[in-house]
């Protein structure tokens, strides 16, 4: 018998709001965290606005000791180590002093690449002949698993500590092993949650692919526009989200705080077949995925009322609506409450996932659901499939009783996860 | 005969490396760094490089496998120093 897992602690570290509070009030009132960035118009990219976290020195200096913040340049690990001590404190669970780990306890903490801007200074000194000077913390700012070797130390945690990444799909995977590990009765507490670097070295190759906007450098804020007409592709974006999931029992034991339960879910690859590539997805592979999603959750299609979608901002959004439509069998006035926090923020890239799972699940605590910003002119495509009901503009009054969250990414990779309010 | 400066600048150096549960005040010229002052041996790496910084100079590996003690650490110092 699985057993049950819930949630029940939340941390951010979002270009709109950093930490839980100020990150609701953004989502619900519908702030940007998209700016204009003179580095990367110094640099000559065509898209010069990006979507980054504000984080003061004076808060790292509450999250890393005096030594870690010596030569610390991995702003990653910075966003991951904030949203996971913050999700972990709101979870009220302890920070283990002991000589011994806490063997229930685990970290599942994903990323697409760590500690771009440390790689970038050790590259400079190797290539001066100067190895030498590289200092005790090159390897672990720059391990993909660095951001789940600090919050394990800084946990001390004795179950499971390791780094998935699946690109964009790599915050939603991370919660759905979580889920895995605590369902099997392997562990009883999981960190999971995800972060991603910020700066020009992350986001030159997708400014190179041309998959980027570039008309809206004097116009930040407009810049992300999910499902609308005039999408013109994602706006870069870097951060981290946490998640604290716990068994049931051991949350009830604890007399936790239950944020939401995670009822299943489900990842697969499309095998870059059929319409799936390097870049795209297989239709049939995320239309499979939504559906196992359903399977796992044992729901049915029509118990979803709130999908948070991937739906990135590019012409690809009509085609994310159509495959929703397809897998859960639902049109028109039928279909779901739909939205994507991206017109916010932006695409978090491996950080995306759990950014969008945390601000999801919030939306249960808050009875909200959170709006879209700018998608005044909603697709014709996506608006033959659903009805544009289905797509609020801005937060609205409502209590969403299952959430389904997906999230798509390079190398044909899906997860989708399925969230229930608890009560 | 010890220069008090770079002892003084020494120490300063190596507070920043120091365990939550060794003090400032531990820190004398017999201290050893692995054994007494509990600093992880990864970070005698870091120390190294401060030194490097504060003083102009650059220390060798036989030099770090030579530096056990606080003692040790000013006498390379020293010698490098008037070595200059």
């Amino acid at each position: 018998m699985a057993k049950r897992v819930v949630i029940t602690g939340l941390g951010v570290c979002a270009p709109n709001g950093v930490g839980i509070s100020s990150f609701t009030e953004a989502m619900a009132i519908g702030k940007s965290g998209i700016r204009f960035h003179s580095q990367l118009k110094d640099l000559k990219f065509g898209c010069q606005i990006a979507a980054e976290p504000l984080v003061k020195d004076n808060l790292v200096s509450q999250y890393f000791t005096p030594l870690q913040r010596r030569g610390l340049n991995a702003s990653g690990l910075v966003y991951g180590v904030i949203a996971g001590v913050d999700a972990w404190e709101n979870a009220n669970i302890p920070i283990n002093y002991d000589a011994d780990p806490e063997w229930d306890n685990g970290v599942i903490f994903g990323t697409g690449i760590l500690g771009v801007d440390k790689f970038r200074e050790s590259i400079h000194l190797v290539d001066n002949y100067n190895v030498r000077r590289l200092g005790s913390t090159t390897v672990s700012q720059t391990m993909a698993s660095g951001i789940s070797a600090y919050l394990g130390g800084r946990l001390g945690c004795g179950n499971q500590v390791t780094t998935n990444s699946s690109a964009c799909a790599t915050g939603t995977e991370a919660i759905l092993m979580g889920y895995d590990r605590i369902a099997s009765g392997k562990a009883k507490r999981i960190l999971t949650g995800s972060c991603s670097d910020s700066g020009p070295y992350v986001w030159g190759g997708f400014d190179a692919m041309r998959i980027l906007p570039r008309s809206y450098n004097d116009n930040p804020t407009k810049a992300s526009r999910p499902m609308s007409a005039s999408a013109a592709g994602f706006v870069p974006g870097s951060g981290a989200g946490a998640l604290v999931l716990e068994s049931l029992e051991s949350a009830e034991q604890r007399g936790a705080t239950i944020y939401a339960e995670v009822l299943g879910g489900a990842v697969n690859s499309g095998g870059q077949r059929g319409t799936g590539s390097m870049t795209a997805p297989n239709n049939a592979a995320v239309q499979r995925c939504i559906q196992d999603a359903v399977v796992s959750a044992k729901i049915k299609p029509s118990d979803i009322d709130l999908i948070n979608g991937h739906l990135t901002a590019t012409t690809k959004d009509a085609t994310e609506i159509e495959n929703w439509t397809q897998a859960l069998g639902r049109t028109g006035i039928d279909f779901p409450l739909v939205n994507s926090f991206k017109g916010m923020f932006g695409h978090c890239l491996a950080a995306s996932g759990s950014i969008e799972s945390v601000a999801a699940v919030l939306q249960f605590k808050e009875d909200q659901v959170f709006g879209n910003v700018n998608c005044e002119d909603l697709h014709p495509e996506i608006e033959k499939l659903i009805h544009p009901s289905r797509v609020p503009l801005e937060t609205i009054a409502y209590m969403p009783q299952i959430i389904a969250k997906a999230s798509f990414g390079f190398g044909d990779v899906n997860a989708c996860v399925i969230f229930k309010r608890f009560s | 005969m010890i220069d008090n400066n770079r002892y003084e600048s020494l120490r300063a150096i190596i507070k920043i490396y120091l365990p939550e549960d060794v003090k400032a005040s531990d820190i004398n010229e017999d201290s050893h760094f692995i054994n007494e002052l509990n600093i992880n041996s990864a970070h005698l790496v870091d120390i190294v490089l401060d030194v490097e910084d504060a003083f102009d100079i650059r220390l060798e590996n036989e030099d770090m496998d030579q530096m056990q003690t606080v003692k040790d650490a000013l006498q390379i110092i020293d010698s490098k120093v008037s070595a200059k």
